[in-house]
């Protein structure tokens, strides 16, 4: 007979279940992480190559003569930005014509929920200004765009140089396939989103825009530069966009054969190459890039104003120009030359990049691991919540049963449903709290408090984070009774569970935070019942919950990209992450606002509720 | 004497040559299969074939692609020495026309009444014909367009059929893919001699790139089969043995194959020009016969 229709096996492994449950989980949750560890090992990785049978390898003559030229375009830019105080828009206008482009220009303006550190203010207002070069022969079906942003102060001059020079030696080619958008964005993100929102005709985030008068057909791949300096010691690759999608693995590979056949060196998460994975400190060398883009991942925010492009499965990549002490440099007619000829092998393409994979993690520049390998390190930390909820069933449905004084054994009743809705819906009651007051309130806070509004926000928002701690001990008043063995047994499946899915999906979506979130939140969730040390579980619930996670994040975070910080700064920043993520989300629609305060932060809720059930 | 020299006229049994040469693949990446028929097309046409007796079938037009940084040329060197578009070609079956299924009507002769001359091959049992395909290959089949494909078998059938019909008297069949020797393994009818880049196994490669243009542009086999083509001209009395000497291993890097077994004549005996050019059967003559005066009849042998 069958394994599980043998009711003697069936018993027989359940038994087992029931006995080594804690063990199994110990192992599972080990053997998780070392597997997340494992990926940066480079025997584990594969090498990086090109799908693209389109793009093939870099067979071109690169030819852009005017790096010089470039940069003096660039000064006359900055010049012009420090006289008009903002972006020069008649100055682009007249440059991109005299250059032989189609120029339009786009005005936005944004009311933001509330001022953050950079704008002061509540209403931000900018101008894009964008020309299209028109492919000579082709039909105006398809577009690839090259952007640089209109950054205040003596930011990126050089980058919008490079992008001017690189229109006029572009216009005089004759063997474009493609229309080239040259954009130049004000206000980095925001400017950007208002020009996808309506380059597409969508209106997904309440900004006002005016509507773009000329447009390039379906756009294929996306570049953004950043470059404040005249010389380069290396170029930084930045992959990780909105809501930690990344692009094709196919751009990251492209901008690698380009660097090494032109002799650049490239960079991913700002770490430079190594070759020495077999010592401990090439491997902890690959381990922190991977974190670093773990992290990067998991916070859900654009890493460049390439991000914001993946939303409508457009391949964008940002290319960031890095001046360091190093003796060798690279000048501007170099790195023109590194994206004249990824422009040119982009415009092979036939269709849009899909042959590479969209899910994958960089341990190092020529080094990925795909989602088939680093996903088994998060199925084996959702398993021990299966085997958790399991374990908590057969206990269910198989209830020790009481003996009371008189010798007459008593099956304790079921808890009713209310007992267990109760404290479902407080917990997501206090989330939602916790997603709307904090920017409903700003103003009454402002008024009561010496603070300004980003700090009113943030401080709700902690504010009502605690105060969800205090709810349990009312709840309970709330309810005829002490709670019952079964009820905390009943609620703990359904968080157990829930919190499953709810890692599940969002580990399928975004796999950092998925991950992240389950390294914390599934031994809590395993381990918590009422009848472990109230004092000590309490402290470790804190500890392990998602705002300290946070918070513990920012300081790991600040010490991978060696800026250590100290405590003070450390809080400062973490404040600042926390305005920027409720930003983030009203402005560009990141989800880990609403995940964290809707979703992760009622089931974190509801094992605090077990802890206290008694 | 007279009767050998009679015997030496009439070698070979055809009056008339086709060809029908064919470039299976398009996309810009896929330029070297077109320069390497369009070659061949240029050399036919330069030892005497002419255009309506020439089926060419390309699937892609790479002189006017939009990629293409010289315009309405093609080129098989990177040295730009030699266009072979040139000025005067002439494309039967052009794009999305060139299908397994256009390919063997073309070869069968069952193409719809209202099909034009140029695009038939009307060819009678004294012709000979030259097959030329290239594309991207694999064991036993031929890729078309990037969706359907032609075995080996198809094939070998179709060129039965041609020989049941009589609509060939000798037939040359040269392919340059990968794999390409698959294709005539299965060839059973009189008649056939087949060439090929590569063997089962092998993949057949480009020879070199060019940086201007930034594709490849043309494949190793029929890059020396043109060099060997430049020095014929149609009073040449190379034979086929030579040919089948074109692009040794060393600067193949494949193995070229070929398959005589089917073929009633001698390689050695078989001009060049018997498949790649029309030579017309003339012979000057400065004696004056005449015609007035009583027949003699021959001496007896």
């Amino acid at each position: 007979m069958g394994l599980l229709s043998d009711p003697n096996r069936r018993r027989a492994l359940i038994g087992m279940l029931t006995r080594l449950n804690a063990p199994i989980c110990m192992i599972c949750y080990m053997a998780g992480v070392a597997w997340f560890m494992g990926l940066a090992f480079e025997p584990f990785t594969l090498r990086t190559y090109m799908s693209e049978n389109a793009m093939g390898s870099t067979m071109v003559e690169e030819r852009f003569p005017a790096g010089e030229r470039a940069l003096a375009t660039g000064r006359e830019f900055a010049a012009h930005k420090k006289k008009t105080g903002g972006m020069p828009v008649d100055w682009l206008v007249r440059t991109m014509q005299a250059r032989g482009l189609e120029v339009y220009t786009q005005r936005f303006s944004r009311k933001l929920p509330f001022p953050d550190e950079d704008k002061e203010r509540y209403m931000v207002k900018g101008t894009n200004v964008y020309g299209i070069l028109r492919a000579p022969r082709a039909p105006r079906t398809e577009a690839l765009v090259l952007s640089a942003p209109c950054s205040p102060g003596n930011e990126n001059n050089q980058a919008v140089g490079i992008l001017l020079g690189l229109a006029q030696y572009f216009r005089s080619q004759i063997y474009w396939a493609k229309d080239i958008i040259f954009l130049v964005n004000e206000h980095d993100l925001i400017g950007m989103q208002a020009w996808l929102e309506g380059y597409h005709h969508t209106n997904t985030t309440g900004m006002d825009w005016s509507p773009l008068q000329g447009r390039g057909g379906s756009i294929q791949a996306a570049l953004s530069l950043e470059l404040s300096s005249d010389v380069v010691t290396s170029l930084d690759l930045v992959l990780e966009g909105l809501n930690g999608q990344l692009p094709n693995l196919d751009l990251a590979n492209l901008f690698y054969a380009f660097c090494q056949k032109i002799g650049v060196l490239c960079t991913t998460q700002g770490k430079l190459p190594r070759n020495d994975w077999d010592t401990t400190s090439g491997y902890s060398h690959a381990v922190q890039t991977m974190m670093l883009m773990v992290l990067k991942q998991a916070s859900s925010r654009p890493w460049g104003d390439h991000g914001l492009f993946l939303r409508y499965h457009i391949e964008a990549a940002s290319i960031k120009g890095v001046n360091s002490f190093r003796p060798y440099k690279t000048d501007a007619t170099t790195v023109g030359r590194l994206l004249e000829g990824m422009y040119r092998k982009l415009n092979n393409l036939l269709e849009r990049l899909h042959q590479s994979y969209f899910f994958y993690l960089m341990p190092s520049l020529t080094r990925f691991v795909s989602i088939g390998y680093y996903m088994p390190a998060f199925g084996l930390l959702a398993l021990i919540l299966l085997l958790r909820a399991l374990d908590l069933w057969v206990q269910l449905s198989s209830p020790p049963t009481r003996t009371t004084e008189d010798g007459v054994e008593v099956v304790p009743a079921s808890p009713g449903v209310l007992s267990i809705l109760t404290p479902l819906v407080i917990s997501h009651l206090t989330g939602v709290a916790l997603y709307t007051l904090p920017v409903l309130s700003q103003e009454l806070a402002v008024e009561h408090f010496p603070v300004s509004e980003t700090e009113a926000v943030v401080l709700t928002a902690i504010a009502i984070y605690t105060a969800g701690l205090a709810l349990p001990h009312n709840t309970h008043r709330l309810l005829a009774g002490e709670g019952t063995e079964q009820g905390w047994k009943v609620l703990k499946l359904v968080a157990v569970l829930y919190l499953a899915v709810l890692l599940g999906c969002t580990a399928l979506i975004n796999f950092s935070l998925g991950f992240i979130l389950a390294l914390t939140l599934v031994p809590l969730a395993a381990f918590i019942t009422p009848h472990v040390p109230k004092t000590l579980s309490a402290v470790v619930m804190v500890i392990l919950s998602p705002g300290l996670t946070l918070l513990f994040a920012v300081f790991f975070f600040q010490e991978l990209q060696e800026t250590p910080v100290t405590l003070q700064e450390g809080w400062m920043l973490y404040l600042s992450v926390i305005s920027q993520g409720i930003l983030d989300h009203a402005l560009y629609g990141s989800l880990l606002y609403p995940l964290a305060a809707l979703l992760v932060y009622p089931c974190w809720l509801l094992f605090w509720n077990i802890l206290f059930w008694k | 004497d007279l009767n050998d020299k009679a015997g030496q006229f009439f070698n070979s049994g055809h009056t008339n040559n086709w060809a029908v040469l064919v470039c299976t693949s398009r996309f810009w990446f896929n330029y070297r299969h077109v320069a390497n028929t369009l070659s061949v097309y240029r050399s036919v046409k330069r030892l005497g074939i002419p255009d309506s007796r020439i089926v060419l079938m390309l699937a892609d037009d790479m002189a006017c692609n939009h990629r293409n940084p010289k315009p309405a040329t093609v080129f098989s060197h990177k040295n730009m020495e030699l266009n072979v578009y040139g000025d005067d070609v002439e494309v039967d079956y052009r794009g999305y026309e060139v299908t397994v299924e256009n390919f063997l009507r073309v070869l069968t002769g069952r193409l719809p009444a209202s099909t034009p001359r140029s695009k038939r091959l009307l060819s009678d049992d004294r012709s000979n014909i030259l097959i030329y395909l290239t594309g991207h290959g694999g064991n036993g089949f031929l890729k078309f367009q990037d969706s359907e494909e032609i075995s080996n078998v198809e094939l070998a059938d179709a060129f039965e059929q041609m020989w049941q019909k009589r609509r060939y008297n000798e037939l040359l069949f040269i392919i340059d893919t990968c794999q390409g020797a698959s294709m005539y393994e299965r060839f059973y009818s009189p008649n056939l001699m087949a060439l090929a880049s590569s063997q089962v196994g092998e993949d057949s490669l480009s020879h070199q790139p060019d940086l201007a243009i930034g594709v490849h542009l043309m494949d190793r086999y029929t890059f020396y089969l043109l060099e060997f083509l430049e020095d014929i001209h149609p009073s040449s009395t190379t034979n086929m043995n030579q040919l089948f000497k074109v692009c040794p291993k060393s600067q193949c890097v494949s193995t070229p194959g070929h398959r005589t077994d089917l073929f009633l004549r001698d390689p050695g005996r078989v001009l060049i020009t018997d498949f790649f050019g029309s030579v017309r059967k003339v012979e000057i003559t400065m004696e004056t016969i005449n015609l007035s005066s009583p027949m003699e009849p021959l001496p007896e042998r």
